[in-house]
């Protein structure tokens, strides 16, 4: 690891009670989901980490409840300094919530929308939290573990009808 | 005339992003798009105006979502290189290359010299291509209807070298884990040469027509200023970055692939209007020119893939003599390889910015998550800020300089 990466790295564990992991030269600190705004205005801030690189979530669908279910991930990188850090925020519960980190990094507005959308964690705080990739009367949340991949019919000549009225628009 | 035709949209959805003005039906809110030519591809923009002036611009994308990022979860990782094509139609060679590198990272496998050489040839060919296409589009929108078809002519070529190397034009998935796909055939190199002996020629009559034209300076210079701070908050990266005063280029700043080993500018502007966006794309076209010519010159002989084979399927005349080779062969094609449980991020520099994968393996033959950190997406996220107070003309400007493409928006 990094001499810069290591001192920030010391100084969010003992700040924030992170904790890190390391795999092919890449950091990961686990931050607490109330932590996570301190530490990325501190990031930002202190560190020149200026650019949220990106921002996505993984669903681990855990079969134990007190695991997890979803991290919510933050890849920042300091263009001075040319470091990486990936933070990791784990979301427990029955309710998804994180703190949004619009008011640190603007991308954070679109990114957490999209995770919203794709995965149902609610971003407290957002600003706008409409659905963005998917249609608003969109049910549940693709890219979760439990939501099925699906297919559609294909409609040709002979089927058109029969599949037709199974389509959702026709149960309005 | 009958304006029945010509319909509001209700404020109702965008109370929040809209002026109090709009609210009390002062001011017009007004689609543009999904169906428009200058909103390249299926973007739609609903627009805040008063009279020809835009105050408020909200995005809403999502038309050409494929779900491509759920789709991958369920193939291997080889399988699911095909469908990172389809992600950036404009950078084929740059998703696959994106794609393949974070496999590679996150099993740990070496790519022979010869194979990391072609890639850097075939990906500054597809960033030419991808200018060019910019290039053509922009000056299409602001009505310079000739350079889009000379554009068009030269990136022509550059498609037909991608069929010959992989017999595709734009869905290559030529890249493959741990190398290319098989050799290039032996007319490869003249085609390069004759190409980029040629581009430079060409580069100079597009820049004689636009570069100092008095129209083109009218409808770019000054429009959609965007500062350096601001890029960075909202994430955007790459050519429309660097008009913006910021040196930041990952094939200089994280050499990847061997871009180390060539010597090359990377075209930065401070003005960070839309003038400033087009001289730092044509100024890339020639710096590519200049990789793609070094990478040529010093492109060494030997193995264009790995052999390792618990990754990289054996070659087809060895399955005939060694049961090793069939052994591995049937595995690869069948189960595919297994990832460790864990992750990575790994990026490249796309013609649009930061193109990065983020990859997630479960310990089996399929990626557990895939997250395509797309550079046009962020991108866009800006134009809000940028176009407040244009005229939609300029709009329409500001949109093409930002270079967007929607495949890689929604994905």
């Amino acid at each position: 690891m990094d001499t810069k990466l290591e001192q920030i790295v010391k100084v969010l564990q003992e700040k924030a009670g992170a904790t890190c992991e390391e795999f092919r030269d890449e950091v990961h600190v686990f931050i607490p989901a109330g932590q996570i705004v301190d530490v990325l205005t501190f990031l930002c801030d202190e560190h020149q980490f200026s650019l949220l690189s990106a921002m996505t979530a993984v669903d681990y669908l855990p079969q134990d409840a007190t695991q997890p279910r979803f991290h919510v991930i933050y890849q920042l990188t300091s263009l001075v300094q040319n470091l990486s850090i990936q933070l990791r925020v784990p979301v427990r519960g029955d309710q998804f919530k994180v703190p949004t980190a619009t008011s640190v990094f603007e991308s954070a507005n679109w990114r957490e929308r999209e995770i919203s959308d794709m995965f149902g964690i609610e971003f407290e705080g957002h600003p706008d939290p409409r659905r963005i990739l998917l249609p608003d009367d969109w049910e549940g949340h693709p890219l979760r573990k439990d939501y099925p991949l699906g297919y559609e019919e294909p409609q040709f000549t002979f089927n058109f009808e029969e599949i037709d009225v199974r389509k959702p628009y026709v149960k309005e | 005339m009958s304006l029945d035709h010509l319909q509001e949209i209700p404020v109702g959805p965008y109370k929040h992003l809209v002026s109090e003005r709009a609210i009390h039906g002062e001011t017009m809110i007004l689609n543009m798009g999904p169906q428009h030519p200058s909103t390249h591809g299926v973007l739609r923009l609903v627009l805040e105006l008063d009279g020809e002036v835009v105050i408020n611009c909200i995005p809403e994308i999502g038309y050409l979502h494929t779900g491509i990022e759920k789709n991958m979860e369920a193939k291997t990782y080889l399988k699911a290189e095909v469908m990172t094509d389809r992600l950036d139609y404009m950078n084929n060679m740059g998703n696959n290359l994106a794609y393949v590198m974070a496999v590679e990272k996150l099993v740990g496998l070496d790519v022979p010299p010869r194979a990391q050489a072609l890639r850097v040839i075939l990906t500054e060919l597809q960033r030419i291509a991808s200018h060019l296409v910019w290039l053509g589009t922009t000056a299409l929108d602001l009505a310079a209807m000739s350079v889009f078809l000379y554009c068009f002519r030269e990136r022509e070529i550059i498609l037909d070298i991608f069929e010959m190397v992989s017999g595709q034009r734009m869905m290559v998935t030529y890249f493959r884990p741990g190398g290319v796909w098989r050799d290039v055939p032996v007319e490869f190199e003249s085609a390069v040469r004759d190409f980029i002996k040629l581009l430079p020629k060409r580069l100079d009559e597009y820049e004689a027509l636009l570069t100092r034209n008095p129209l083109w300076l009218d409808r770019t210079v000054g429009i959609g200023k965007l500062e350096a701070a601001t890029a960075l908050q909202y994430g955007v990266t790459g050519p429309t970055l660097r008009a913006s005063g910021v040196d930041w280029d990952l094939r200089k700043a994280r050499p990847y692939t061997g871009y180390e080993n060539y010597e090359f500018d990377v075209p930065v502007e401070t003005k960070g209007d839309t003038y400033a966006r087009y001289l730092v794309r044509v100024r890339e076209l020639r710096e590519s020119l200049k990789i793609v010519e070094q990478a040529l010159n010093k492109l060494p002989m030997g193995p264009v893939r790995s052999d390792d084979r618990k990754f990289v399927p054996p070659p087809r005349s060895e399955l005939g003599t060694s049961m090793e080779a069939l052994i591995h062969h049937f595995k690869l094609w069948t189960e595919g390889f297994p990832a460790p449980k864990n992750s990575i991020y790994s990026a490249v520099e796309s013609p649009r910015g930061e193109l990065g994968v983020y990859l997630e393996g479960d310990g089996g033959p399929k990626p557990y998550r895939v997250h395509w950190r797309t550079p046009s997406f962020d991108n866009l996220s800006v134009l809000p800020k940028i176009v407040k107070g244009h005229l939609v003309a300029d709009l329409v400007a500001i949109l093409a300089s930002i270079d967007i493409v929607l495949g890689d928006i929604d994905r």
